[in-house]
């Protein structure tokens, strides 16, 4: 049977995908946020998943314009690196396992989550950014990804509380799956972070370091916070972070954490960065 | 009605914000689609050899034109704008997304560097209108 074996969250900042590609990861701005996943690199060499559902948001690159899904799945055989106005990164092309997607699609709407399913797309910095942050520079991904993008952009976002039962009904539906799969399960963005306005550049360490302390064992308040809490306390994007809480709810009830970092700043935003191993 | 988690005019409490909705989404629809125009190298290369006219290609009002003609980010958001559309514009004029951010501020490029160099901007203050906290 397949298993969700870890999960892992971090930040997806653009502004880290052009450091490292542009080869500026060891300067004195970049090196501390590089080094900050060197751990999770050695980790994943011996823990490389089968297949990773990638919780991510799409900025304005493939969806959010004629088309604006609460929650969408990747089908596609293949997936782009995005043009986001200064070409595709030169990194590699994402491959998915369709046989997964297509069960964890049709379980997710028999559990009453009407996703949309995206059957053509390319995949921005969102999704780019974590693959790189954790793999390096490698001539192809080790591992198939599915695509799950969820809009925080456009209000109504979904609630915390929503996105965590669509990550306990992600968690049943690879449970069932027949084929034995090694399954890893990112959440991505956030954290604090604004990006708009004369607040632009708000931080805030506190709430950042809170929410870390509680996706291990405080999941409950992690729930419940709004829309309007992240707005106030977190910025205008650190609304990102309802994309760790699908991933936490994913790993069942009791987790171990094997990693963390947190650093400000990168460009406008606090990096936050998790592995988790779920214990039942 | 179904209960909402908080009174949706508590959106517009938040200072120096603006909660970006399906309204502002219709409003900013034709801007949006010269922003994200902006994906391909070739539309890259039409806008930048005569902005004005690659900007008549869309229907998007003069105020929302002349807002990208003058880079006014804060205007193109008042406009209906977006951030995740709008770093499609800076990012073909090879802006770095902190630059594009940082002009909304009031500070300079520098200033709003060191600003993030030194932790960011803090939340006191910063999260209500009406409480002022
Ligand atoms: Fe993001």
């Amino acid at each position: 049977m397949a298993k969700i074996t870890a999960g892992i969250a971090t930040s997806h900042v653009p502004a880290i995908g052009a450091a490292f590609d542009q080869g500026r990861d060891q300067d004195e701005y970049w090196k501390p946020v590089f080094d900050g996943y060197e751990w999770a690199k050695e980790w994943i060499k011996d823990n490389t998943p089968d297949v990773v559902i990638l919780c991510y948001n799409d900025h304005a690159s493939a969806m959010m314009l004629d088309i604006v899904p609460t929650f969408a799945l990747g089908f596609a055989e293949d997936f782009e690196p995005a043009d986001e106005g200064w070409g595709r990164r030169d990194v590699p092309m994402v491959y998915n396992n369709t046989d997964l997607a297509g069960h964890i699609a049709e379980q997710l709407v028999i559990d009453n989550f009407d996703i949309t399913i995206m059957n053509q797309m390319d995949v921005d910095h969102g999704l780019t950014v974590p693959l790189s942050l954790m793999f390096g520079r490698v001539s192809e991904w080790p591992c198939k990804v599915i695509p799950l993008a969820v809009n925080v952009t456009q209000f109504p976002t979904p609630s915390g509380e929503r996105c965590w039962q669509l990550g306990a009904a992600i968690r049943d539906a690879v449970a069932c799956f027949p084929e034995d799969l090694n399954v890893q399960i990112w959440g991505t963005g956030g954290m604090s972070h604004q990006l708009q306005g004369p607040r632009a550049g708000l931080i805030n360490p506190d709430f950042d370091n809170e929410f870390l302390d509680k996706l291990i064992d405080g999941t409950d308040d992690l729930r419940k916070i709004t829309r309007l809490d992240y707005l106030r306390e977190s910025g205008s994007e650190g609304i990102e972070l309802i994309m760790w809480l699908i991933m936490r709810a994913a790993l069942g009830e009791k987790v171990e954490e094997l990693h963390r970092f947190y650093h400000v700043p990168a460009s406008n935003t606090a990096v936050g960065h998790v592995v988790l191993k779920p214990l039942d | 009605m179904r209960e909402r988690l908080y009174p949706l005019e508590d959106l517009e409490d938040i200072p120096g914000t603006t909660v970006f909705t399906a309204r502002r989404s219709r409003q900013a629809y034709h801007l949006h689609k010269f922003c994200m125009s902006l994906m391909d190298a070739e539309n890259r290369k039409r806008f930048k050899a005569d902005e004005r006219a690659y900007l008549d290609t869309f229907r998007m009002s003069d105020d929302q034109k002349q807002a990208v003609l003058d880079r006014d980010f804060n205007q193109l958001i008042e406009l209906g704008g977006n951030i995740y559309f709008l770093v499609k514009l800076s990012n073909t004029d090879g802006w770095s997304t902190q630059k594009a951010v940082g002009s909304m501020t009031g500070m300079t490029a520098d200033e709003y560097a060191a600003m993030m160099r030194a932790g960011g901007r803090s939340p006191e203050g910063q999260r209500s209108k009406r409480g002022g906290n």
